[in-house]
């Protein structure tokens, strides 16, 4: 017995190993891509955040200083990106996300065919980025009267001359919200409308019979709690398309500063510091940030829906 | 599935239709009529005749349907000379290219992190769960060096390479070879096949419905992406359509270019939304494993 299993653990432990090596070949092109283009760039960011680097010669060590500066002397960045920042990713974040759960719950109480091409038509803004279509929101917010919005209101009586919405301090933002709102019911809104889809009916009946008494409670009591991985999957997806959306302000206004800093992001700035002041150090600290605000909004999401303790 | 009639009024995924319905659709009217309205004015825009565009106030329906704007954007050709069919043709290919090479290294990928075995499975799996939340705007200016330093400046496959690994693709996947019973796979080991064979023969058929969303999803990504050709490309014989519309886009302020710039903003809309409306039950099918557990 004991002969048997000495011969046979031999090349059992290669055939293990030859499964590894057969292991490692499957994952290897996607793991040197992300290495290449997702793992390096972010500590590349981290590390040339402690630097001062004009992209000309060698980074040189300052320690905190760009953090240091971007919280005392950045005063664009405390009185305009800060407060826009965090409005837009709000408003967008999760309030699309709410917005993405409630359109998919309403239409699941619907007939396969009805809700299918209302989803279709909800889901469809998104299959374009909104920065594409900015070309159609420049038209509909043109500042003459040969604008959509100009020219109804003006007809309508409710404004005297054309308003300059695209570069105006008082727009700009709201625009964009209602932008990036349009074109965000993606991949997030499909997963939160199949997983309530999904949810197995007989939880519903068994939920009435324990004295679940309308639409709300059963939303409440057995819609989410049942969905929570597709409501946490939608919820890391509405993050992240938030803030990756957020070069909309320039694109709509055609400027990066967008005018008077009324629409300009975290991720504009990074821009602009970057590519047009050549502070990459600085711009790499900016980005360390935002990564860094991805991460905790994304940890909340976590905290909220998420099956594990972490 | 069964028929609980009683229930039919309230219950989710209703087989037939019922008035309690109408207030879901009379809620759903205005942001439905929201989603459509900028679409369905990209749609008559493209097609209105200069004259229309010109009207004053202007009209939201195309009264004599044209393709001028068409014809005028396939012969204008930029300051660089360049027709606007290559650009369109780069497209083309930098899509395809993306489209295969993406499905193919996420596909493998997704079939080891789910059902083979290897040191540091775990890991990569808890790592790419964490760069789901990665936003890939934030490393612009570390990835263009990192894209310098590989030598990688106006070679055609920067338009490709960033694009291969997409977190949020292989998640998709390997939830969805997770639901392919481990009991299918040990018996054709066990007929003699090897992991290759495994994989092609056994998991890419049943992983259609996800293969299609990845491909979707991709898909929107590239065709929609200007960024490589504005970050990384000098030479605009090497340009794609996406950035070729966005420059349109930016410079049209006359009344005639609005409707070349509508025209061009079909012509990237509609291809999405063919491919979607075309693999809608799969992408369905995938995103119901989509959760995070």
């Amino acid at each position: 017995m004991t002969e048997a299993t000495l011969t046979l653990k031999k090349p059992k432990s290669k055939a293990i190993k030859e499964k590894q090596k057969i292991a490692y070949l499957f994952v290897f092109p996607y793991v040197l891509m992300f290495t290449i283009f997702i793992v390096i760039p972010v500590i590349a960011a981290i590390l040339l955040s402690f630097t001062y680097f004009d992209a000309v010669r060698f980074p040189s060590w300052i320690g905190f200083e760009n953090y240091i500066n971007i919280m005392t002397n950045d005063e664009v960045f405390m009185q305009n990106v800060i407060p826009n920042t965090l409005k837009y990713a709000i408003i967008v974040g999760p309030g699309g996300y709410i917005l993405s759960f409630l359109l998919a719950w309403v239409l699941s109480q619907l007939t396969h065919k009805i809700r299918t091409v209302l989803a279709l038509i909800i889901y469809s803004p998104s299959l374009t980025s909104g920065i594409t279509m900015a070309v159609l929101w420049r038209v509909i917010f043109a500042g003459d009267n040969s604008g959509y919005l100009n020219s109804i209101l003006l007809s309508l009586g409710l404004i005297v001359e054309p308003v300059i919405w695209l570069q105006s301090k008082d727009f700009l933002l709201t625009i964009m919200i209602i932008v990036t709102l349009w074109s965000s019911m993606g991949v997030g809104f499909l997963a939160i409308l199949a997983g309530i889809l999904n949810v197995n009916q007989e939880l519903y009946e068994a939920g009435y019979i324990d004295g679940i008494k309308n639409k709300f409670q059963e939303m409440l009591y057995i819609t989410i709690p049942s969905i929570k991985p597709q409501m946490l999957f939608g919820a890391v997806m509405a993050i992240v398309g938030t803030f990756s959306s957020s070069g909309i302000g320039v694109a709509l206004s055609g400027s990066n500063p967008t005018p008077q800093y009324a629409g300009q992001l975290i991720v504009n700035h990074i821009e602009y510091y970057g590519f047009n002041k050549y502070e990459m150090g600085y711009a790499a600290a900016l980005s360390v940030l935002l990564l860094l605000i991805v991460y905790l909004f994304s940890r909340i999401a976590f905290k909220l829906f998420g099956s594990k303790d972490e | 599935m069964k028929k609980h009639s009683k229930f039919q009024g309230t219950k989710i995924n209703p087989s037939r239709f019922h008035p309690s319905q109408i207030r879901y659709l009379i809620i759903l009217t205005p942001v439905v009529l929201f989603m459509l309205l900028p679409l369905l004015y990209i749609f008559n825009h493209a097609f209105k005749p200069l004259e229309e565009l010109f009207y004053y106030p202007p009209r939201f329906i195309v009264e004599r349907p044209t393709l001028a704007n068409f014809t005028r954007l396939f012969q204008v050709t930029g300051t660089s000379g360049i027709p606007m069919s290559r650009y369109f043709f780069n497209s083309l290919i930098v899509t395809a290219l993306v489209l295969v090479a993406s499905v193919l290294i996420s596909t493998m990928a997704g079939y080891a992190l789910s059902k083979l075995n290897f040191k540091g499975k775990k890991m990569m799996n808890e790592v790419n769960t964490l760069s789901l939340m990665f936003v890939g705007i934030a490393v612009t200016i570390p990835r263009y060096l990192i894209v310098e330093r590989l030598g990688l400046i106006d070679n055609f496959f920067v338009h490709v390479l960033p694009y291969l690994a997409v977190p949020v693709g292989l998640f998709l996947i390997k939830q969805f070879v997770d639901q392919i019973p481990n009991e299918l796979i040990d018996a054709s080991r066990v007929d003699g096949a090897n992991e290759w064979q495994i994989y092609t023969k056994i998991i890419l058929p049943l992983i259609k419905p996800a293969i299609a969303t990845i491909v979707i999803l991709s898909f929107q990504t590239v065709w929609n992406s200007a960024d490589t050709s504005t970050t990384y490309i000098n030479n605009d014989l090497l340009k794609t359509f996406a950035f070729y519309m966005n420059t349109l886009t930016a410079n049209t302020n006359g009344v005639a270019g609005q409707g070349m710039a509508a025209a061009a903003s079909l012509i990237m809309f509609l291809p999405n939304l063919i491919i979607f409306i075309v693999m809608q039950s799969k992408v369905m099918d995938t995103m119901a494993h989509s959760g995070i557990k």
